[in-house]
């Protein structure tokens, strides 16, 4: 309310009306809505409230009422309640249509507030149990604050009291140390004092004893004496010899043999002890090879082959001395040399049984990822069950399969049959219409092919007609010249014309030859070239070419006999390289009379293809 | 395992002759020499009063008897009984007597150890040595007889000098650096000397031959030393036994340790095998037996189970000499076991692998081990407790044998024949032998352990 209070400043009650639109509108909480009407309904009714909720309307002021009403609702928003004027004069009519309206509005909105109202009471009542369970809270918090910091009080105290023995405990110990180091200084300074005494008091003894042997040796005592019946010889049956400077260098000399004795001794059981240990060496380096070597050649040819390398240098290295000479040499290098060779080995070998290890370890973490603590033995036990389980149960469903066969075959009537049939039939059809639409298309390859085999093959008969023609011409010309100049030259000429006359040779080659010029001439071709690749069995083209083979061969042959050329006669030439030579001399004479380049073109091409082919 | 009647003894004087063929032996004032074997009285020699030490010469034939009482040392050929000799110190006194290792010299040690005295049995000549200090082990013949290594004090230090035995000439003196000189001992090929200081002090020195400091060692400090020093047969390991209760064997390369052998009440080890004396009471729990070590009831072996703890003396420790420390330890003649005693478990011998340098066997006795000694031949060690038995252990196992006789036979001291093949058992004024049959059947003198026989 102060706040209201506070608001209505007179700028803002001048245009109250405004106000009191847009509150209404903004439909604020029903709380200061009441508030706002009581504002504004305050300035008329401040005499007599009471009455004015008692009576508002009373037979008399149903007029003022209604005007007051509609001034009132027009303020709030609802729509007049008088019909819209017609003329300034006629008095304005109570709208009965708008009054109902107006109140059915109204009672909405009072159900509305009433339920929002209610909904505000129990959002307060929730808010109330959740400040009770906060207030709750913030106690026992404050509670358990407190006894924390008790217990911190506590905590500090005995911290404190801690440190306190903790002190005490160190002064103690400082004493100690103290203690400690006075008793020692007391023993230390106790032994001094021991030990002058000691040595003054053996002064004295000694004196003593000085003066006593004086006293007992001096006087001539007749007691001290040996009664012998006879001297006894030496043990040694030597006689005793005289103390001269010779005796004792001679002790000398009997010292330092036996000194030396002994070291020699030692040495040679040192020299006896290395040499056994070098033999252990070097038999543990004999087995270290021999157990490295072998897995070397298998599993370490990727990676390890350095190693392997290491191996075999170490082992030839110390072979180049003889074994004897290793023993006997105990020099530095040697020993180096077998030393190292061995910490190699040594050291590939732990590397490997590292290795074994860490597999051994990995193989053991498998197993337990996979099933916690089941060992290798359950765990075959268990797939070799399963195994035999899976066994059974195919045969189960043989036996099944076989079962329902039977009684398939038994009980169905023709129609299941016959339906299965169809079945099969259907299913054949489709697969056969797979095949044939395959073999359509290599038909249709196939057809390809041939035509591109025909047309070659025109081109070939039409290449080979003009041959013919400028052969016969050549011949005619030749023959001629022959008959005139030469007589030698008629065993040829018969040749020529036996090799000419050859017809079915002729057709031989004639057909070898357009078949077999595709392949070289166009070889780029995507026809050819697929059909090669593709290199079926049965494909005419290959046992066609396989065919010319020996045509040509035949024909280089007759060719070689017929042209008896100098170069030929190279010798040096051999294989393939000399059969193109051939080729080439044998396209020459046709070349030299301006004829036949295209026929030497398909040798030459055809010799290409056959060394391809291989 | 035979043992022969029993012969009267006094001061537990009886030695066998040093090849074997003779055992000598004092009553009172008479010296018995007997056939080791068979035991027959072979000599008798009538000494002028009690003997209080008799020894015999390197080469077996002739004997030296000791009255230290009267200054007099007398000797006595065995190839003629008729021979004899009389050496008297007089006023000087005597306090130790010894044979050269040539056979041929008496060293007498007169009172105050004013001097030491050569006397040669071949030559009139006499020699003094003068300064020879009063100590546990001061004397020292290296094992060939060549040479002497004696313990001097002069000046309120300590020196040794070695001599030639040939002929008594010096051949090296030189000081130790040690406060007080307790004793020295030349290893077994002669050509090192270990040196020990007192018992106020750990140290252990050791001198070549030709008086070169090769090493010296010091385990620890301010505290009581070494008690016990024993190098072992091969010479390549000196066993030093110290009051902490630890033996320390040093190799002969480097001079240092290579194993600190302790020896604590409790055996814990599962690898040594604790046997553990037990009296065989016939009577059963009920009667206890009246007085234990008389009459004693027989004793077995019994194998302990491993986590033992051995009984241990509370040494009083304001007197002088502490029972505590290796008082005792020795090598056997193969080098290859060292047996210990711990003065503070004073029941117990500690039997030590010396391959392997850890403990092998534990014996615990039923009373405080008194001597022990190894066969001379073979690893096999033969204890005594004071009591009517004799102990023998070897890698085998353990016997406990009672000795026949009537009366009880206290043994207090052994000491082997040196083929191993028979024992003298030495009690306070009898002794007997205990003959080990090795070969023929009755070779039962160690079978399995606990077995008795």
């Amino acid at each position: 309310m102060g706040d209201w209070m506070t608001i209505t400043d007179p700028g803002l009650s001048s245009e109250s009306k405004n106000l009191s639109q847009y509150t209404s509108e903004t439909k604020m909480s029903p709380s200061s809505l009441y508030s706002q009407q009581v504002l504004c309904s305050s300035i008329p009714l401040s005499k007599n409230v009471h009455s004015f909720f008692s009576a508002f309307c009373t037979e008399e002021n149903i007029e003022q009422s209604i005007s007051y009403l509609d001034q009132e609702l027009t303020t709030f928003g609802f729509p007049s309640l008088y019909e819209e004027s017609k003329g300034k004069e006629t008095k304005r009519e109570l709208n009965i249509v708008a009054v109902l309206n107006c109140m059915n509005e109204l009672l909405i909105l009072q159900r509305k507030n009433l339920l929002a109202q209610e909904n505000v009471e129990t959002q307060n009542l929730k808010l109330g149990s959740d400040m009770d369970h906060l207030q709750n809270c913030y106690a026992k918090l404050k509670e358990q604050l407190e006894t924390s910091r008790r217990e911190m009080i506590g905590l500090q105290e005995r911290d404190r009291q801690l440190q306190c023995k903790n002190r005490n405990l160190h002064q103690l110990l400082k004493n100690e140390k103290d203690e400690v180091q006075k008793l020692q200084n007391i023993i230390a300074s106790r032994a001094t004092q021991y030990n002058h005494d000691m040595k003054r008091k053996e002064r004295e003894y000694n004196k003593l004893k000085e003066r006593l042997h004086q006293l007992v040796m001096n006087k001539k005592d007749k007691k001290i004496a040996m009664e012998v019946l006879n001297y006894v010889g030496r043990a040694d049956g030597k006689r005793g010899s005289w103390r001269t400077g010779k005796s004792e260098a001679r002790n000398e000399d009997e010292m330092y043999k036996i000194l030396l004795n002994d070291y020699e001794y030692r040495q040679k059981q040192i020299l006896m002890e290395n040499a056994e240990l070098k033999k252990v060496l070097q038999q543990m380096k004999k087995e270290m090879i021999s157990l490295l070597s072998p897995q070397k050649q298998k599993p370490r040819e990727r990676a390890d082959d350095s190693t392997g390398t290491v191996i075999s240098d170490v082992e030839e290295d110390p072979g180049e001395l003889s074994r004897e000479s290793m023993w006997d040499l105990s020099c530095e290098t040697v020993r180096e040399q077998l030393t190292n060779s061995i910490r190699k080995q040594w050291r590939i070998l732990k590397s490997h049984v590292e290795k074994l290890d860490n597999q051994v370890s990995k193989v053991h973490l498998e197993g337990f990822n996979d099933e916690d603590v089941i060992s290798r033995q359950d765990h075959e036990e268990e797939t070799e069950k399963l195994e035999l389980e899976i066994q059974q149960c195919k045969e189960m469903i043989k036996t099944q399969q076989q079962l329902l066969q039977q009684q398939l075959a038994t009980t169905c009537d023709d129609d299941t049959t016959s339906l299965l049939r169809d079945c099969y039939l259907l299913e054949e059809k489709e697969r056969l219409k797979e095949e044939w639409s395959l073999f359509k298309e290599q038909k249709k390859n196939f057809e390809k092919e041939r035509r591109s085999f025909t047309e070659a093959a025109i081109r070939l008969g039409l290449e080979r007609k003009a041959f013919e023609e400028e052969r016969a011409s050549w011949l005619k010309q030749q023959f001629l010249n022959m008959t005139t100049f030469d007589h030698q030259n008629s065993e040829n000429v018969r040749l020529f014309s036996a090799f000419s006359g050859s017809s079915d040779q002729d057709n031989l080659t004639a057909h070898s030859r357009p078949r077999q010029k595709p392949h070289g001439v166009s070889n780029g071709a995507p026809v050819c070239s697929s059909k090669f690749t593709k290199s079926l069995p049965a494909s005419p083209s290959t046992s066609d070419f396989c065919h010319t083979r020996p045509c040509v061969s035949e024909h280089s042959s007759s060719i070689n006999v017929l042209n008896v050329t100098p170069e030929e006669a190279k010798p040096n030439r051999a294989g393939r390289e000399c059969a193109s030579q051939k080729w080439s001399v044998a396209s020459r004479p046709g070349s030299q009379d301006g004829c036949c380049s295209g026929c030497s073109l398909t040798y030459t091409n055809s010799h290409v293809e056959k060394d391809d082919l291989p | 395992m035979n043992f022969s009647e029993v012969f009267k003894l006094s001061s537990q004087l009886c030695k066998f002759s040093p090849d074997g063929k003779y055992l000598a032996s004092c009553v009172q004032y008479r010296l018995v020499v007997r056939d080791a074997s068979s035991l027959q009285i072979l000599q008798l020699y009538t000494c002028v009063d009690q003997i209080q030490h008799v020894e015999w010469s390197a080469d077996s034939l002739f004997l030296l008897c000791a009255m230290y009482k009267r200054g007099l040392v007398q000797v006595w050929s065995l190839e003629q009984p008729e021979w004899h000799c009389r050496i008297d110190e007089g006023s000087a006194g005597l306090v130790a007597s010894c044979w050269s290792p040539d056979g041929r010299h008496v060293l007498n040690t007169t009172e105050f150890h004013l001097r030491m005295t050569v006397w040669s049995l071949c030559t009139k000549s006499v020699s003094y040595i003068k300064y020879p200090k009063a100590c546990q082990q001061g004397v020292s013949f290296s094992r060939d007889g060549r040479y002497l290594a004696l313990a001097e004090r002069r000046d309120c230090k300590d020196y040794v000098s070695i001599f030639v035995c040939s002929d008594w000439q010096l051949l090296r003196h030189f000081d130790t650096g040690t406060q007080d000189l307790a004793g020295i001992e030349w290893a077994p090929n002669g050509c090192v000397l270990a040196v020990w200081d007192t018992c106020l002090e750990y140290k252990v020195l050791l001198y070549s031959l030709d008086g070169r400091l090769l090493a010296a060692y010091c385990a620890y400090e301010w505290s009581l030393g070494v008690k016990a020093a024993a190098w072992s047969p091969s010479s390549q390991f000196l066993a030093v036994g110290s009051y902490d209760g630890k033996v320390r064997v040093l190799n002969h390369v480097t001079w240092k340790v290579l194993a600190e052998l302790g020896h604590p009440a409790a055996v814990s080890d599962s690898r040594v095998v604790v046997y553990k004396e037990a009296e065989k009471s016939p009577r059963g729990s009920l009667g206890r037996p009246a007085c234990p070590p008389h009459r004693a009831a027989e004793s077995r072996y019994e194998v302990a189970e491993v986590p033992v703890s051995l009984q241990t003396l509370k040494p009083a420790a304001d007197r002088a000499n502490p029972k505590i420390g290796i008082g005792a330890l020795a090598f056997s003649a193969d080098s290859c076991f060292l047996a210990t005693r711990n003065d503070n478990v004073p029941n117990a011998v500690w039997v030590w692998d010396v391959r392997k340098l850890r403990l092998f066997v534990v014996l615990e006795q039923l009373g405080p081990v008194r001597a022990f000694q190894w066969d001379p031949q073979q690893p096999r060690l033969a204890v005594c407790t004071g009591g009517s038995k004799v102990y023998l252990w070897s890698p085998a196992g353990c016997v406990s044998v009672q000795v026949p006789g009537e009366g009880d036979f206290q043994v207090l001291s052994l000491c082997w024949h040196s083929n191993g093949d028979s024992l003298a058992l030495l009690g306070k004024d009898h002794f007997c032998l205990c003959f080990l049959e090795t070969e023929d059947g009755g070779g039962s003198a160690l079978g399995p352990p606990g077995s008795l026989t």
